[in-house]
Order: structure tokens, then sequence, then C-alpha cells
């Protein structure tokens, strides 16, 4: 049987407002999940409930199928690496490490060899007697990363662990990170608020808002067919605008800029005169093809970016801001098409 | 012209920064080192054999009953700390106000407090009488060791709790859940992680306590009677009894090199300890109280607190207000209680058995006169040597460590060193009143230095420069911008300087005529005559004097300024 963490059904309060309101999630042998969400949105709260430091109202946690609501947190061998890591101060690198195998009642030779298998791993061998306040913030990730590795967790939970680290730092680390995950083979949930952050990483992402799972898909997916407006924008998806249904098949929205022509989407139970939010993708511009959903826009501004250009434009009275492969022509007013296949819409519209 | 202007503005600047050094050397340091003369004449000149034969019960005493004081206050103070930081429960900011209050209650206040309510005219007393008809008090707890215990856990419990608790609030919970999540159980957290992160606090908090009960004078005085003396005692025993100056400067030499190794000891505690941990938010860490265990926990240990610090002063309160008269109903003895500000009414009569010349209202206004010039000393001299050391030159970094030395001296020592030197007119003990303020001062200072400093240190140098742009000289805009937004500190500072003066005990005790007595002298007084009178004229002295520190104590808390945690 193939090993597995379950979430069923997550209730916690947070003074007194709801922070989860009914979580559910699995996560797979081999697989890492993201949580991803706004800061406050819970994410935290989930991991330490997983780990055992925090009860929820109502829910469960499974391994497998064993519930883990009696298990405390020191028997469940689930792996946790914080925020701003929590190394012991007073301990070096070395015991830092040691300490998970310490606490397996190990050998001491085998304990320094694993210790030093896995500072070799992370490329800190030759810290193992440094103290750990005199290292750099990349440098602490590491070591606490190879802590938390150390014992061979079942489940690996990773509480933003890039959060406190500068923008270049990150990138080497997030690339390390996945392959040390993917390598290991240990089930991991990887929470962060940082888009990029999770769609390198990730497998597939569980998005969070309002205390609900919102979309729980691969990256891919959740970027080509996000399920509503709340999921666009919190993706930087910003060309949002409220339409109605004039027919379904074909399919025809009444926009504020006029009709438009959108391909079938994977939204059902679309029915002639619904309210819907439609989304122009940043990609959506054809500027050759002048057939179908054609409007006179007036250029703003244009950016270049080295592998494409950022258009800012106005159709009609709104701005919007699309991304084509070469400039446009005219400066100033022209007629743009836009692309029926990447419309989406959502039936979320208020 | 305007170079000689500018020369003499600089020469008066000199000697106005100059003052906090002169005052010092010349208050502080010359009766110091008439101390150290008299040391030598007791080692060198007299045959040290003898000294150490009429020293050395002192000297054993005194490590005995601190060492004793120390572990009973850690025995209390361990787990308070430990509920303080961990918890959030009902009424705890009250409980964290109540614990300053010890802080900075005179000794004199404690010990009469104590005496209301243990002591053989106190209520346990009085209760257990008239519950079992006994004719006299069963529990004779004053003049015992365990009430000078009683009174040191009272007074040093509140700085065990502060250091530790403080120390374990800043402590990231997230070392524990990780400590937990890598397959710790909670004992062995406590034992691997826990303690040793903690242990430097611990060690801070078991120094500065000792060193309290080290030095502790008023309490063993009070309430141990004379059969008890440490080394304190014995100075002013010597040198105000037995006019043996020599050995009473050998004891105070002694007093000092221990109380400096034991400061040099916890200052680098506390300079390991700021390194180890770093600061956060204390809320995240606290919890609610859960489960019958924990709740019995936090509710005894608030019990035990609120009746270790909360009952010897509502005893007195109570003490000084209710007037207990005995009659003799059908051949049994019984107490009647009733309402009565005969003791405060008593405060103001000048009769002719009293024990001063003068009504002993006198020696309220004495105090608060003291007082008032000891708040306008250590302001005008704190605020110069403040400036001194925010500025960080050479000067201030010799100032720094120089003006905490007073700290370190007893107050006792430092009374001896002013009957030595200054025994000619002008500057005579005798005639001359206010060497009491110039001590009450020395002991002040450095408060007020650690309120006023972090508050100029704080304050934006940008703000002196837009108002010098726009014309203001820096005198102007030291008092219509600087002073304004630093008043606050100026306010704390000088509630605290206020309060050090009025209950200062040690250092007054060898410089109060008999006609001018302060508050803590005159309740001193009264409490070692005998009756009924004297007994409770004590009690309203003292009563006053606790009224006057929970004001001061109250407001300095309400300004939030950072003394008490640093003293």
């Amino acid at each position: 049987m193939q090993n597995q963490l379950t979430v069923k059904n997550l209730f916690k309060k947070y003074e007194n407002k709801p922070l989860l309101a009914g979580v559910s999630f699995t996560v797979k042998e081999g697989e890492t999940i993201c949580l991803l969400g706004r800061s406050g949105s819970g994410k935290s709260t989930i991991l330490r409930i997983i780990a055992g430091i925090e009860q929820p109202e109502s829910g469960e946690v499974f391994w497998n199928q064993q519930n883990m609501k009696d298990i405390p947190v020191h028997q469940r061998n689930f792996g946790f690496m914080f925020q701003d890591y929590a190394l012991f101060p007073h301990m070096n690198v070395f015991e830092n490490v040691a300490f998970g195998l310490r606490m397996q009642n190990l050998p001491a030779e085998t304990i320094r060899e694993k210790v030093d298998a896995i500072l070799r791993k992370v490329k800190m061998e030759q810290f193992s007697h440094r103290n750990v306040q005199d290292l750099s913030g990349g440098e602490q990730q590491r070591v606490a990363l190879a802590r938390a590795f150390a014992p061979e967790p079942k489940l690996m939970m990773l509480d933003e662990p890039l959060g406190a680290l500068d923008r270049t730092l990150k990138e080497q680390l997030m690339d390390e990170i996945r392959f040390i995950l993917h390598e290991s083979n240990i089930p991991a949930i990887y929470v962060t608020h940082d888009q990029e952050e999770a769609f390198t990483i990730a497998d597939r992402l569980v998005l969070l808002h309002d205390g609900q799972v919102v979309q729980d898909a691969p990256p891919e997916e959740i970027y080509l067919y996000p399920h509503s407006s709340w999921v666009a924008e919190f993706l930087g998806l910003s060309n949002l605008m409220v339409g109605k249904i004039l027919s379904v098949e074909p399919l025809w929205v009444e926009t504020p800029l006029g009709n438009l022509k959108i391909e079938r989407q994977k939204v059902n139970r679309l029915q002639t005169g619904d309210s819907v939010t439609v989304l122009l993708r940043p990609d959506s511009l054809m500027i050759d093809d002048k057939e179908i959903n054609v409007f006179p826009v007036k250029i703003k501004d244009q950016i270049y970016l080295g592998d494409q250009w950022k258009v800012k434009m106005m159709i009609g009275q709104y701005d919007f801001i699309f991304y084509t492969s070469a400039a446009l022509k005219s400066t100033n007013f022209q007629h743009v098409s836009l692309n029926p296949k990447k419309i989406n819409i959502f039936l979320d519209a208020k | 012209m305007n170079k000689f202007k500018k020369f003499v503005q600089l020469v008066g600047l000199f000697f106005l920064f100059a003052l906090p050094f002169l005052y010092l050397l010349f208050f502080y340091f010359q009766p110091l080192f008439a101390t150290f003369e008299m040391a030598f004449q007791a080692t060198v000149i007299e045959k040290i054999s003898t000294s150490w034969n009429l020293i050395k019960r002192p000297i054993y005493f005194t490590f005995w009953q601190a060492s004793l004081s120390t572990i009973l206050t850690g025995i209390i103070g361990f787990p308070a700390a430990f509920m303080l930081a961990k918890f959030r429960f009902w009424g705890k900011s009250f409980l964290r106000l109540l614990i300053t209050i010890p802080f900075i209650m005179p000794t004199v206040v404690v010990a009469a407090g104590f005496n209301a309510l243990l002591g053989s005219k106190g209520w346990i007393n009085l209760l257990l009488q008239s519950l079992f008809s006994l004719d006299h008090a069963p529990l004779q707890i004053m003049n015992t060791l365990g009430a000078i215990l009683l009174a040191h856990v009272f007074y040093n419990s509140t700085v065990f709790i502060r250091v530790v608790s403080g120390a374990w609030s800043q402590l990231d919970p997230k070392l524990d859940y990780a400590a937990q999540s890598l397959g710790s159980p909670p004992w062995k957290v406590w034992l691997q992680i826990t303690l040793p992160l903690l242990k430097p606090a611990i060690f801070s908090a078991i120094i500065l306590v000792f060193l309290f009960n080290f030095t502790s004078f008023a309490v063993i005085l009070l309430l141990g009677g004379p059969k008890f003396s440490t080394i304190e005692v014995e100075i002013y025993v010597q040198a105000l009894q037995l006019f043996n100056l020599p050995l009473a400067g050998l004891l105070s030499a002694i007093q000092l090199l221990f109380t400096l190794v034991l400061s040099i000891l916890n200052m680098r505690l506390t300079h390991i300890k700021t390194v180890q941990l770093t600061p956060r938010n204390p809320d995240v860490i606290v919890q609610p109280v859960r489960g019958w265990k924990q709740h019995l926990f936090v509710i005894s240990m608030n019990a035990l607190l609120i009746g270790l610090f909360v009952l010897p002063l509502l005893a007195l309160l109570f003490r000084s207000v209710i007037l207990i008269e005995t009659k003799l109903v059908s051949q049994e003895i019984t107490n009647y209680y009733r309402f009565s500000l005969i003791y405060y009414q008593e405060l103001f009569l000048n009769r002719r058995q009293s024990l001063f010349y003068v009504p002993p209202v006198a020696a309220i206004l004495n105090s608060l006169y003291f007082g008032f010039i000891t708040v306008g000393i250590a302001l005008l001299l704190g605020f110069l040597a403040a400036r001194i050391i925010s500025i960080r030159n050479f000067l201030g970094k010799i100032l720094d460590p120089v003006l905490m030395l007073p700290l370190g001296t007893s107050a006792v020592t430092l009374g001896l060193g002013f009957v030595l030197v200054f025994n000619k007119p002008p500057l005579e003990v005798n005639t001359f009143p206010l060497l009491i303020p110039v001590a009450h001062s020395l002991v002040a200072i450095p408060f007020v230095v650690r309120i006023l400093q972090p508050a100029l240190l704080s304050f934006p140098k940008e703000l002196i420069f837009a108002s010098q742009t726009m014309g203001a000289s820096s005198w102007r805009s030291f008092w219509r911008i600087e002073f304004p937004i630093i008043s606050r500190a100026f306010i704390s500072a000088a509630l605290f300087a206020f309060t050090i003066s009025m209950g200062e005990f040690g250092a007054t005790t060898f410089l109060a005529r008999p006609e001018y007595p302060t508050i803590p002298i005159a309740i001193y007084r009264y409490l070692s005559q005998p009756g009924g009178l004297n007994y409770g004229q004590a009690m309203a002295m003292s009563t006053i004097l606790m009224i006057i520190c929970t004001l001061s104590i109250y407001s300095i808390e309400k300004l939030k300024t950072p003394v008490i945690n640093e003293f």
C-alpha cells in the first residue's frame, strides 16, 4: 500500500475568527505539494496541526489509515523546518543535525556517518564544528534542512523555508531543495506565499483562501485554468472585467468592451444570461490576425523586457496589460484582436 | 571679542560636565578611601588575628543566611517565572504590577508589614489567640532566622521572577517544537533545550539575589533582632555602638570585595545571555491555561504570590487603622477591635514621653524635604552624566562603569565613609543635615542615568538640527524641543530618585541626628520600643510611606520607561 497523508475537513478559529473552514487534501508518496496563499490564510497552522503542535477544533489527520489525533509530536516522525530555522543556539552544526538521530539512540558511529553524509549533501561538511550563530542566513537554512532530513522522517514539512533570504540566494536554494526533496522520495508539504517558489518546487499546488482550498491541481493546470477570479488575481492575472453570456454554443459574452467570442471553457453548466468574470490572458493579444474580437485600442506604453514586450493599453475606458513577442507598430491608436482561446470566464461575478 | 565669548562658553561647559565627576570624587571616592584607610589600620596596625576573631561570626552568618534565602527564593521564583512566561490568565497584568511593588518598597515598610502579620502583636497571632483563648502569642517568628528568610524571599523572588521570566519569554517556542518533531519527548526537551538556554539567566538571577541578600541590612536589624549579625549589621554596630571604626572599615572592605566579584560575574553572565537569545514578542509564547493540572498550578501559584506580596502590606494597612482594646470580661481576656485614626493623630502630637524632641510628623516633613533635594541633585547630575555617556567619547566610557559603583556599595558602607570623612565644620555629619540627601543622591544617580540615557540616545538628533537651522540657540532647542519630548523619562527618573530617598535606611542611620529623623528612621525607633502606642505609630508611619511608594511605582509603570527591568 502506498504511503499517504490525508487531511480531512480541518476547522480552526483564531481570535474568534474562522481561520480554517474545512480544509482537506492528501499527499502521496514521493510527492511535493505546496500550500500557497496570502499571509494569514492559515497555511502554517495546517502544518502545525499535522505536526501535532496545535490541535484543530474539528477534523482529522491520517497517516495511511491511522488517525494521528493521540500521537504526540515526538512520536510522529514528521520532519519540520521552521521559517527562521529554530536552530538550537547552544549546539554547533554537528550537534544540531545529530539531535534527531540521538533521539533514536543510534550508536555514535552511525550518527557520525549519517550526519557527515547529510552535511555533504547540503554542502556544509566544512562547517560541522561551527557555532550556528556565526552562520549566514543561507548557511543556517542548509543546516536546518539537514537537521530535518537527518532522522529520515516519513513526511517533511517546510514552513516558508526561504522567507528570510534575499532573492539571489533564494533562487539558488530553491533548486537545491527541489532536488533534495525529489531525490529522497519523502512526501513533502511546502508552505509559501511566494508564487515563484511554489511553481518551482511543487508537483501539485493547494491554493488557500478564506480558510478553504480554492484549487488543488498541478501548477500548469492552475495557471491555464484558474478556478475563480480570486485565483486569477492571486496569480497576477489582472485583465479582469464583468460580462454576461449571450449564447452558449458558440460562446459569446457581452462585455463593457463589446461582444467577445470565446472558445469553449472547462467551466460547466453555462447558461445564457449568466453573469461572469472575463479574464483576458496576458498573451491573448494578436497583432496581425484581425478577424475576430477586433477592438480599437489606445497604446499608453510599451516596455522592452528582453524576451518580450509589456504593452499597456486602453480598450474603451479600461486599462489592460499584455505581453507580446514584438512591439506594436503604432504608438497611438490602432486595432488589435483578442485570441478566443486565451480568454477565461468564471461564474463568480458579483 | 567673539573669540573670548566662545572661550568662556567652552570653559563653562567643561565645568558643567565636570560636575558629576567632581561630585563622585568628593562624596563617593573620598569616603570610600577613608574606609579603606580604616581597613588598613585594622589589618596592619592592629593584629589581624584579633580582628578576624571579632568578625568571623558575622561573615559566616552572612553567607549562611544569604545562601538559604537564595535557595528559598529560587524555589518560589522558578515556578512563578515559568507561569508568567508561559501562560495567559486573568489578572496577569495585576500580578505583574504586584511584582514590581517589593522592588522599590522600603525595607522598613516590609519589616513593619511582616511584623503586622506575624509579630507578637500581629494579625495571625491575634487570630490564634482569640481562636484558642491563649494569653500569649503562640507564633514567635520575630527575631528568628525564619523572619529574615521570609522577608528576603518577599524581596528577592520578584528579582528572580523578573530576570528568569524575562529570559524565558524570549525563548523561541519553535526550538521546543523543533526538538519534539525530531523525536525528543517533552522531558528531554526540558533537559537538553530549555534548561541549557535558561542557564545564564538563572545564574544571573541567583547571583543578583545572593548579592541583595548578602548586603541586606534593615531586614536583619528589624526582623532578626540582636541575636543575628551580618557583615552589614556588624559595620553598624562596630561603628555606631562600639566606636571601633577600624574594624567597621575592615568589614566594609570585605563587603565591597565580595560585591565587586559578584557584580563582575553577573555582568559576564548577562553578556552571554544577550548573545544567545534573539528578542521576540512575548505574546507569541503565552498560551491559555488548559486542563485541570495547569489550572491547579496557576491558581495555587497566584495564591502563593498574592499571599506573599499582598498579605504583609494589607496587614500593615489594617493594623494602622484598627485599634485593639483588651478587656477582662468574666475572667476572660477579650480583644475588641474598632476603626480608629488615633495612631495617625498621635503623629501630630509632641508628647513628653515621645522618642523625639519634635512631633513625629516632622519626620515626614524631613523626608519630603530631603526627597526633593535628592531629586534636584540626582536629576541635574544624572542628566549631565547621561549626556556625557550618550556622546560615547573617552569620558563617557570612564563615567559609565564608575557611576554604577555606588550601586554596588552598600548603604552602610556609604554611611560609614561619610562619618569618617565629614567630621569637621562646615561639612559635619552632626551639624549639616544636607549630607543625608547627598548620600541619597549617590544611590539615586545610577538609576536616573539608566532611565535618562536610553531616552537621550533614542532622541532623533535631526530635530535639534532642524530647530537650529530655524535659528534656535542650543539652549533654546534643548528647552523647547528635546526636553518636552524626553520629559516623560525625566518624570520617571524624578519619581525613582524620590522613592529611593523616601525609603533609604542604611546610610541614613549613620547620618540622621535625633532631631532630624526621616520616616524610615522614625519607624525603626518606634518598632524597637515597647508599647502599643509606639507599635501603632510605627504602623501608621509605615502605611504612609507604603502609600507614597506605591503611588510612585504605579506612576513609573504607567510611564513605561525601561528602568525596572534593568536595575
